[in-house]
């Protein structure tokens, strides 16, 4: 691998977040990233919320490069506003209660969930809760759709907060430098499932499990409960979809109402135990579905659960 | 230049051949690669080459020289000083040599013509570097195409007649091409998409391929095909011309990794691609990945962000009016990411940019 060199931005060497974030192998101060205001910010989210969102952001293990960079493009800086709003939506706004995070293990680890929502907040309340719940912090890492590169800002955006453009590459680089990938096989079929099919988990992917074949990565099933409703939605129309080139074309009552932001639900976010699989990753389909389907058994049950436990969608 | 090492670690270098020398002087380490001790005889101290400035022609004409296509390059300049005091150094190419050094041969002619198979008949060459690549932006398609295909593909041709033993061509990492779908970090295996945007490309493609081809058609050649990443320094280039750019245009929302290499850590893995028995692609990553914006600030510059459909509309008017050097394609590489993995550099051929990133960035300023 390119990048051998774990750097633990931990107690001995932390990322000086102000100072110089980059350039501290150059030994050369950088211009100050941090602006007051934003500082001012990120501390009046860290007291609604309680949470200690620069120490967070600073227990982050990456592997950086000669200059002190995250070759991904992970920027801290930038991280710590994100997660500062993330932390507001998962302690305030879904008031997300989380179970078993902590099986979650240390090193590289293939996070699974099911997708829901329209909208893909679900990814960022997962993220939020391995950084915020866990101890210590795991950054997730997730795989962005390949076109979001070619759009402005966005495509700035998303590796400065170490999300990936997903290509196999890239999946593979970042498991053999032991981060966390978070993963959702049903890609966007699964994101713009009518209400009437809300918790009933559409196909999985198989690439996933061939990566964690491949790598030997543990895979952790996730059940978010609470995202169905925060936008449901009465149809997918799809000639429209295709004809505009999206991938689905949803129609949401509360939309139509002028109400743009998501019904605050709550969120249900379980954790189930590490799953480990053995084989070949060049297998037949059936085999690989096989073992697929073990995951996705696994968590339709955490989803069953989920829904058993929760007394309502607010509450 | 050559021949700075310490006498003392003489003895253990063919051992421990580029181990760690990232810090020391990186002119001081080619001498593992040459073919004496292939052969056989003793290795001859490189430290000795300074103390008799005329004995390596007699001496290595028994093992022949090594020549170098392009040599009154910037790239050309730096490689034939690097090499000359170590092994003979036969130069070719249309320009003129004004200074070189007295025991460097040099011939002003073109590779295309028949004269240059009198300089493979002169003596025995043991090594080609082909940097005779034109760049030129503003050449004729017909022009950089006769060039770059044509009269390589006569070059390879004596290469075949003459059993040359070894090939070193200097690609580069931009045929892989800048594309938004792009892995982080390409390998040798990704697939030559450089021209698939940029026309100007696709003789630069050409030629990679046209190597790759030589290098499976003869094996009883060595054949070495490097592909940098951008290369700063004095030269005069794309990457470097944009760096050395007050006020360089940026495209709005994009902020692509960048990965620069110094050129005279290319010219040290050239060196390395000389040792025998070393054979294949190698992509070259200098010292680490950055943001462009963050390069740009670390040079003090101050960049324009421009939206990418007026960055296009404008390059190409002034591309028009000739108030420019750069096409208006190669914006794609200041919005697209092209980082190349180099740990198959680092592996087989022992090379380690020994420039860091501020050695590097500061090249295009001052290393002329």
């Amino acid at each position: 691998m390119v990048y051998d060199r774990p750097v633990t931005h931990d107690s001995e060497r932390p990322i000086p977040i102000s100072g110089a974030p980059f350039d501290t192998a150059a030994g050369r101060p950088a211009p100050a990233e941090r602006s007051p205001f934003g500082d001012r910010l990120v501390r009046f989210v860290e007291e609604v919320v309680g949470d200690d969102i620069s120490g967070r952001i600073q227990k982050i293990q990456t592997h950086t490069n000669e200059v002190g960079h995250d070759p991904f493009g992970f920027d801290p800086v930038a991280g710590r506003y994100a997660l500062a709003a993330t932390a507001l939506l998962h302690r305030r706004y879904f008031r997300t209660k989380v179970f078993d995070v902590d099986q979650v293990p240390d090193g590289r680890v293939l996070v699974v969930a099911n997708h829901s929502g329209q909208v893909p907040i679900d990814g960022a309340m997962i993220g939020a809760s391995l950084m915020l719940d866990r101890d210590p912090p795991r950054f997730p890492r997730s795989m962005v759709e390949k076109w979001t590169a070619e759009l402005p800002f966005v495509s700035t955006l998303f590796p400065r907060l170490g999300q990936v453009v997903g290509t196999p590459d890239n999946a593979r680089r970042l498991l053999r430098n032991d981060e966390a990938l978070l993963v959702f096989p049903e890609g966007s079929r699964g994101i713009s499932k009518p209400f009437d099919q809300r918790y009933r988990l559409v196909e999985f992917g198989l690439g996933f499990m061939r990566l964690a074949l491949e790598t030997g990565t543990p895979i952790v099933p996730v059940a978010v409960v609470g995202a169905e409703e925060q936008y449901p939605s009465i149809a997918d129309i799809q000639p429209l979809a295709k004809a505009l080139k999206i991938p689905s074309f949803p129609i949401i009552p509360q939309l139509l109402l002028g109400v743009v932001a998501p019904l605050p639900t709550r969120y249900h976010i379980y954790f189930g135990e590490a799953l480990r699989f053995d084989g070949d990753a060049d297998d037949d389909d059936s085999v690989i579905q096989h073992k697929v389907s073990v995951v996705k058994s696994s968590i339709e049950s955490l989803v069953a659960r989920g829904l058993s436990e929760r007394r309502s969608i607010f509450g | 230049m050559a021949g700075e090492g310490d006498p003392g670690s003489e003895s253990e270098r063919p051992a421990a051949r580029y181990a760690d020398e990232s810090e020391s002087a990186p002119e001081a380490t080619f001498d593992a690669g040459r073919p004496k001790a292939r052969r056989g005889s003793p290795p001859v101290a490189a430290v000795t080459a300074d103390e008799r400035p005329s004995e390596p022609a007699s001496q290595s004409s028994d093992e022949g020289a090594v020549l170098v296509t392009g040599i009154c390059g910037r790239l050309g300049h730096l490689l034939a000083r690097r090499l000359h005091r170590e092994t003979r150094v036969v130069g070719v190419d249309r320009r003129a040599f004004p200074d070189r050094p007295k025991d460097i041969t040099h011939h002003a002619i073109d590779v295309r013509r028949k004269k240059t198979r009198d300089v493979f008949r002169a003596e025995p060459i043991r090594a080609v570097v082909h940097l005779g690549v034109m760049h030129d932006p503003r050449a004729s398609d017909h022009d950089r195409h006769r060039w770059n295909v044509a009269a390589f593909q006569k070059l390879l041709e004596y290469l075949e007649d003459f059993d040359v033993p070894k090939l070193v061509v200097l690609s580069s990492a931009n045929v892989y091409g800048p594309q938004p779908d792009n892995p982080q970090f390409l390998t040798e295996d990704a697939p030559l998409l450089g021209s698939q945007g940029f026309g100007g490309m696709r003789d630069l493609v050409e030629l990679d391929m046209l190597a790759q081809s030589f290098f499976w058609k003869h094996p009883q050649t060595e054949t070495v095909i490097l592909r940098p990443c951008h290369i700063l320094g004095g030269v005069k280039n794309a990457p470097s011309n944009y760096l050395r750019l007050e006020r360089p245009i940026t495209i709005l929302g994009f902020d692509p990794m960048v990965q620069v290499i110094h050129e005279r850590d290319v010219v040290e893995a050239i060196s390395l691609a000389l040792q025998p028995g070393v054979r294949g692609i190698f992509n070259l990553r200098g010292p680490g990945e950055m943001p462009l914006s963050k390069v740009l600030s670390r040079l003090g510059r101050r960049p324009r962000a421009v939206p990418a459909f007026a960055a296009k509309a404008g390059l190409e008017r002034l591309w028009k009016l000739r108030l420019t050097s750069f096409p208006a394609p190669e914006i794609d590489f200041i919005r697209y990411l092209c980082m190349v993995d180099g740990s198959r550099a680092r592996e087989v051929l022992g090379f380690q940019a020994a420039h860091d990133m501020d050695r590097t960035l500061a090249a295009v300023d001052s290393d002329r």
